[in-house]
């Protein structure tokens, strides 16, 4: 049965969605909406019928109608967007969301096919960016984004160009730096080797000539590739901070000082290996930390949200403006799939608003004349005209961002171990080094320096500042693997720390449509026919769910049908009579008793039954409900407690579960558990639950497509992971235990260092092959039980 | 044995060269997005002839 429902399927040419219709077919090639068949005809019109040849299905789909760009004929829109422009040409980089096989990469390289006003178009594939060079005396900016959304490929356009900002941060010069230090530690290795393998007493004007080299090759270690730690070690010290960076710093100054002074003075052959190599190391190390997703952006706010432009009436004519100049008092007007940018009062028009964005909430809510809307809503259906009462940074949801969750400094949560250990270990290498100094002045003041430069060698904790990069890196990837995307290595650590999860309900732990649907009724196939008929004029996500339900069908032309939102519709198809919707649409009195949604049938005055609505979890629920009682489990819900039953098992108890809380009583939620030493993981989709992700020890924000927009968080968890959400703390526990040994292990080298330092006959040859020896085991160590921890929670 | 001098005094040219290239693949970006072409080379060029049919 099932298997022959699977091949009756047709999939559309260019997306791969079923088709629900049959009315849109070109040359033996079916679609599943309009949208989807005008691309083909572009591209077939322009002979680029190959995009089809490199994938299956590589369309997006088209279903959406939304077609309004003309905000980008505002010049001060234009010019935020574009990155240059002359007289002739003009180029603009677009992040398409889209780009996501090798046919988008073909596509959008051949638009100037389509387009000859196009001169250069190149993707950054993993950025998902366009960059397009075009005429734009013959091309629009408006036109080139209207031709990029007839093929399918539509620019996100928003007010938060996060992308590019992302990239523009991350340009340091870390590459060239760790080139400069390589290149500068091969040279310097190779020079030293005559000096360890003994050099000749009639060759011995080399060795003064080496050692001086070698201490010019140092100079651009020193003061280019390793700076950067002298000048952090300088501003944590004028902080009062003693962090790694420190004994790091003096190390490096340490080991330059007295390799120039045993050249110079000819009494050694100083450590320049050793200096060169640690540099290398550390900036390596420092490289590995840095993992950026480009195509992911962590710091969104409501403004990724929000359009770049609004129209808005004035005498009467409609015109775009920036949203940014968007006033109170001005008359906007939304149209259907547009979001309303702030809060307004609806003047004119039905409006039925989808808040999924803001509440996650699916199904539209209807709204009457005059009432307030609040930002963040999507108009479904006709265009509306409403009065902003509130400026956009003012209204009941983006005022949150001004909460002082969002403007504190975000490093300082948690101490990372690195941090707290790396203050004892510089008191106690200091210790150590002006205690031999000490022992030895009296006696000889010569070993006493040699002691006290070689304790600071030795110690500089090389393999302590490689072993947290290199487990958190090795950890982000495994993470990564598996759909989980942390903003930073610092997320790893306090991941380990959680001790109390809240999750959002809608959205979190329900998905969109991941409802169970069920017909409580016996229809003939033509009832099922008439009601697929009536159902697929509807734009309502219950109706859609029914028409999926029902799947393909022929669809029967409909006269008179009307559809009132919030409770059903009614339509005549031939001699039929249609009333679908809720009890009180369909039998005009009673009201709805029925724990589950139900929509109901009648047709011909006749009650055939209804479809019943059972909501669905995201699977893996039950084991994250089995993480108590180690961990504390709660729930925060923006919805009504409509669902408090289904969710009792999961929660064991119903004052763990918070229904009907403002996204502001969600923020506050988190802030008294912290009060209480709680550390909080929230769990979150929405807008609504932005507060709360931020003002959490890690703010984990849930999406079913990554490259979808999510509020701004420490990590993005992909929702088809949300199972191995337990496998994921027990691993980042694991992690930490693996820094704790990898720090032993280096400890172990400094002491076997420190037990020849401190005599101070440290020779330059055991330096040399003790720093790298100790790096080797540290990453090998760290790679390979990182790999086998993952293993062991079965994430590989 | 003072040929050394010449010797490695020419080895550090050369290598100081390759780092120099190396400086200006990255100022130039070159090592920007080094995930693309290795998918565009995949692709087939579209000759003309295929073009016209």
């Amino acid at each position: 049965m099932i298997l022959s429902a699977t091949i009756e399927k047709t999939l559309c040419y260019h997306c791969g969605d079923e088709c629900l219709t049959k009315d849109n077919t070109v040359e033996d090639k079916h679609f599943c909406c309009h949208g989807c068949k005008s691309v083909y005809q572009i591209l077939s019109a322009n002979k680029l019928c190959s995009y089809y040849n490199y994938n299956q299905h590589p369309g997006a789909t088209q279903a959406r109608i939304d077609k309004r760009f003309d905000y980008l004929n505002e010049p001060s829109i234009v010019s935020e967007l574009i990155d240059y422009t002359d007289e002739r040409v003009t180029i603009v980089t677009f992040y398409i969301p889209h780009i996501h096989c090798s046919s988008c990469l073909w596509l959008l390289e051949q638009l100037n096919k389509i387009n000859p006003a196009v001169h250069y178009c190149r993707v950054d594939f993993l950025k998902k960016q366009l960059n397009i060079r075009f005429e734009h005396k013959k091309l629009s900016l408006q036109q080139l984004v209207e031709l990029l959304y007839d093929i399918g490929y539509e620019p996100l356009i928003s007010l938060q160009d996060i992308i590019k900002k992302q990239n523009a941060a991350t340009k340091d010069n870390l590459v060239s730096k760790i080139a400069v230090a390589g290149f500068c530690f091969g040279n310097v290795m190779l020079l030293s080797f005559p000096e360890y393998f003994g050099i000749t007493s009639f060759e011995h004007s080399f060795k003064y000539f080496f050692g001086i080299l070698n201490i010019l090759i140092c100079i651009p270690v020193v003061f280019y590739s390793g700076w950067g730690y002298f000048v952090s070690a300088w501003q944590n010290l004028r902080n009062k901070i003693l962090n790694i960076d420190f004994p790091l710093a003096l190390g490096i100054a340490v080991l330059f000082i007295r390799s120039a002074t045993e050249v110079f003075t000819r009494t050694g052959a100083g450590f320049a290996d050793t200096l060169c190599g640690l540099v290398f190391f550390l900036l390596v190390g420092k490289f590995v930390q840095k993992k950026t997703y480009h195509h992911i952006s962590f710091e969104r706010d409501y403004r990724s949200f929000f359009p770049v432009a609004v129209q808005i009436l004035e005498d009467e004519v409609e015109k775009p403006i920036p949203l940014s100049q968007l006033q109170i008092h001005h008359r906007m007007v939304i149209r259907h799939n547009e979001i309303i940018p702030a809060d307004a009062i609806l003047l004119k028009g039905d409006a039925l608003i989808d808040f999924s964005f803001v509440t996650g909430e699916s199904v539209p809510v209807s709204k009457t004349l005059g009432e307030i809307i609040y930002a963040g809503g999507r108009q479904t259906g006709e265009a509306i005209e409403m009065e902003v009462v509130k400026p956009v940074s003012q209204s009941y949801l983006t005022q949150l961002w001004n909460n002082e969750a969002f403007t504190r400094k975000q490093d300082n949560r948690m101490q990372t171990f690195n941090e707290k250990v790396s203050k004892y270990f510089t008191i106690v290498l200091l210790l150590i080094a002006f205690t031999s100094l000490i022992f030895w002045l009296p006696t000889d003041y010569k070993r006493g320096f040699a002691a006290f430069t070689a304790v600071m060698i030795v110690a500089c904790p090389c393999a302590l500042a490689l072993s947290t990069p290199f487990t958190m890196s090795a950890a982000l990837s495994i993470f990564d693997k598996n759909f989980f995307y942390l903003k930073n290595t610092a997320a790893v650590e306090q991941l380990a720390r959680i001790k109390t999860i809240v999750l959002d309900k809608t959205g979190t732990i329900t998905t969109d449509d991941n409802n169970d649907i069920e017909l409580e009724a016996t229809l003939t196939d033509e009832q099922k026919q008439l009601v697929y008929s009536a159902c697929i004029n509807s734009i309502h996500p219950l109706c859609r769910m029914i028409y999926h339900y029902l799947g393909c069908k022929e669809r029967l032309p409909v006269t008179d049908y009307s559809e009132i939102p919030g409770k059903g519709i009614s339509a005549t198809i031939g001699k039929h009579q249609l009333r679908i919707g809720s009890a009180k649409w369909v039998f005009d009195n009673r009201e709805e008793t029925a724990s589950s949604t139900r929509v109901h049938i009648m047709i011909d005055g006749i009650y055939l039954g209804y479809f019943a609505f059972e909501h669905h979890y995201r699977e893996g629920m039950e084991k994250i409900s089995a993480l108590e009682p180690s961990l504390n489990l709660h729930l925060l819900s923006g919805d009504q407690d409509h669902e408090l039953k289904e969710l009792l098992p999961f929660f064991k108890d119903a004052t763990r579960m918070h229904f009907n809380q403002s996204p502001q009583a969600k923020l506050d939620f988190i802030q008294s558990l912290q009060n209480n030493d709680d550390k909080v993981m929230m769990i979150g989709d929405g807008l609504n639950d932005s507060g709360a992700l931020k003002q959490s020890d890690l703010g984990v924000a849930i999406t079913d497509n990554v490259n979808n927009f999510s509020p701004g968080s420490d990590a993005i968890l992909d929702g088809r992971s949300f199972d191995k959400l337990p496998a994921f703390l027990r691993f980042s526990k694991d992690t930490v235990k693996i820094i704790h040994f990898s720090f032993l292990i280096s400890l172990t080298y400094n002491l076997i260092g420190l037990s020849y330092a401190v005599t101070g006959n440290l020779s330059p040859l055991i330096a040399a092959i003790l720093m790298p020896v100790s790096t080797v085991t540290i990453i090998s160590f760290t790679s390979i039980a990182t790999h086998l921890a993952a293993k062991k929670r079965k994430l590989l | 044995m003072s040929i050394i001098y010449f010797l490695i005094g020419c080895s550090l040219l050369l290598a100081i060269c390759f780092l120099t290239a190396f400086f200006w693949a990255q100022r130039t970006g070159q090592n920007e997005d080094l995930h693309t072409p290795s998918m565009r080379i995949l692709l087939d060029d579209e000759d003309e002839g295929d073009d016209e049919k």
